[in-house]
């Protein structure tokens, strides 16, 4: 660590002002705070400064996002096996070795892609390179599905970044969240690539076939078909997993969004540390569970029919719910507001995936949707506090 | 009027110019006033019909401005937005004869967004702003560079989302298939309105960084 910390002093007069490299001086500064706290000093205003920087705070969420990223290696495996009727002869292993071999290019397409990019602005504006897309590089990857090009990542990363963040001056200025939007950009730009029957590793090598009766939709995509009129109730009830298999994750989807178990250890994670915000995840549960259940009163289509719980499985709902609703910068800042946005995005995340077929994702949209209207809420929240608290002062 | 007039001052004086060029440039009626962003989003989709779309608004904001100019005496004020109206929809349903004869199929992708025009938050602008109160030579140079400043976005949007959209520029393939052999698609957002708002948000970006004194802090 010491020797660690010399080399860093003694290089550093190379990128200051009068060095050998001027221009690098950001990329350096990068550096240098990923591996050492600085040692500044607040000199205005009556700032606290945690000894956790917002670069710790993100290494939180990196970590909690670690399990379902291995369960999704693992799963990418296991699902390439199970289509190709090998699952009998390899081990978990072999499973987690044919995932990681898929996944991990794309998490280092987009770390690559949206790193430079933010090194770029970062020299051109002369800011401090944010931490933000620390975060936002390891979401991108676990929200996409596993056969997405990897062209494709990049430019959708580098769109996330340039229109999601830096055209509103960086980490902490975005409105919408940079990781769904990224997957928006790709859902809406390549819908053939995100249609939920292609997300399973298929490209066969010699010798190898897909089993019969193989259709490798995602529960969610079933769930479309149905609320589409092309399925009855029965027939999609019967495709669909087991809410068991639901809650593990063995079944197809996108890498990150699968096991509702290891996004349940993420989110323990999260709110432990205090880095996520608990009333956020809980109220948008809640109000997809509410929503769900209205729904089921009507039933129009058989997706409305589907019990309410498992709606909180379906998709990519449970991993929205706890990383990106979460997200402390687009997220509602009062208290109140918290529940009522979460509570409209679970509302909104379900209304849109049973009564619009064409958009299963429904979680995605409403994020997007509810993180152009958190600062209302928080407006409204604040008014609504000063008043009330006027009246108090009137009556007193 | 317009002969005596541009015998005073020579047609292409300086402050003439700058009616024609300002429009294009420092006061883009798109990116500077940010006006007329409906119909940017509507037709934007091929460079043709972008093309087809910006003649139209030329020639009918430029002979807007001529009539209106020369009526500027006799128009009573408190009826005039109703004559403004007046002059630019037969305007509009001249332009919009005119393409169903010779571009049918243009005319039919652009279909209500002729008529459309008429609504245009440029052209009446401009008619109030500015022909209204000035001579008729003037008000044309000023007509048609506005209608060539919002022309010359609406192309600039047409190029990225045909190029993207659909690997083609006016019809012909650009993209060649060797990308598409490699893996390459066309980007199916560029074809929905949202990427052309997105498109002309980067246009106005650069603009701004290009030119400080555009950029205003309020």
């Amino acid at each position: 660590m010491k020797a660690l910390n010399n080399l860093v002093n003694k290089i550093k007069p190379n990128f200051e002002k009068g060095g050998k490299f001027p221009k690098l001086y950001r990329t350096f500064e990068a550096f240098e705070t990923f591996l050492f706290v600085q040692g500044n000093v607040t000199r205005k205003g009556s700032h606290i400064r945690d000894a956790i920087d917002m670069k710790r705070t993100m290494f939180f969420v990196i970590i909690a996002l670690i399990p379902a990223m291995i369960f999704g290696m693992w799963n990418v495996g296991n699902q390439h096996y199970l289509a190709i009727g090998l699952e009998e002869q390899k081990g978990i292993i072999d499973e987690f070795i044919f995932g990681f071999l898929k996944v991990f290019p794309i998490i280092v397409v987009t770390y690559v892609a949206g790193l430079a990019t933010e090194f770029v602005f970062a020299t051109m504006r002369d800011h401090e390179v944010n931490e933000g897309f620390l975060v936002s590089g390891m979401l991108i990857p676990l929200t996409l599905p596993v056969t997405t090009p990897l062209w494709m990542v990049a430019l959708a990363t580098i769109f996330a970044v340039i229109i999601g963040k830096e055209v509103f001056g960086g980490t902490g200025m975005n409105i919408v969240n940079p990781a769904l939007l990224a997957r928006a950009f790709l859902f809406f730009a390549y819908p053939a690539y995100f249609s939920g029957e292609v997300y399973i590793y298929t490209t066969l090598q010699e010798g190898q076939a897909l089993i019969d009766g193989f259709s490798g939709a995602t529960p969610l995509a079933v769930g479309a078909l149905a609320a589409g009129g092309e399925m009855t109730y029965n027939e999609m009830y019967n495709a669909m997993p087991s809410i068991m298999e639901m809650f593990i994750g063995n079944i197809p989807g996108v890498i990150g969004e699968t096991s509702a178990l290891a996004i349940l250890l993420g989110a323990v994670i999260l709110v432990a540390t205090g880095v996520g915000s608990l009333r956020i995840m809980l109220s948008v549960f809640v109000g997809g569970f509410l929503m769900a259940s209205v729904l089921n009163i009507f039933a129009v289509n058989p997706l409305m029919e589907l019990p309410a719980y498992y709606h909180i499985f379906l998709g990519g709902f449970a991993f929205g719910a706890v990383f990106m609703a979460t997200d402390p910068v687009t997220a509602s800042q009062t208290g109140t507001g918290k529940y009522i946005y979460g509570l409209l995005i679970g509302i909104i995340a379900i209304l849109i995936r049973v009564l619009n077929p064409a958009y299963p994702e429904g979680i995605m949209l409403a994020i997007l949707f509810m993180n152009i209207f958190a600062p209302l809420i928080d407006h409204y929240v604040i008014q609504a506090n000063i008043k009330r608290r006027l009246k108090r002062l009137k009556a007193a | 009027m317009s002969n005596n007039n541009s015998q005073q001052e020579p047609l292409f004086s300086l402050k003439n110019k700058r009616l024609l060029s300002n429009p294009i440039g420092k006061d883009n009626p798109i990116t500077v006033q940010v006006l007329g962003i409906c119909s940017i989003l509507a037709i934007t989709v091929q460079v043709k019909a972008s093309l087809v779309m910006a003649v139209s608004v030329v020639a009918v904001m430029g002979l807007a401005n001529v009539i209106i100019s020369i009526l500027r005496k006799t128009i009573p004020p408190r009826i005039r937005i109703i004559v403004q109206l007046v002059v630019i929809s037969s305007l509009v349903i001249l332009v919009d004869q005119i393409l169903k004869a010779f571009v049918y199929d243009v005319s039919r992708q652009l279909s209500v967004f002729v008529g459309l025009i008429i609504t245009n938050c440029i052209i009446m602008g401009r008619l109030e702003a500015f022909a209204l109160n000035n001579k008729v030579w003037p008000s044309f140079l000023d007509g048609v560079g506005n209608a060539a400043g919002y022309g010359a976005i609406l192309l600039v949007v047409g190029i990225v989302r045909e190029l993207f959209g659909a690997g083609t520029l006016m019809g012909h393939q650009v993209i060649p298939q060797a990308f598409y052999d490699l893996g390459y698609e066309n980007n199916g957002l560029m074809i929905l309105p949202p990427m052309a708002l997105i498109t002309v948000g980067i246009i106005i970006w650069i603009h701004r960084a290009r030119d400080r004194e555009l950029i205003d802090v309020s």
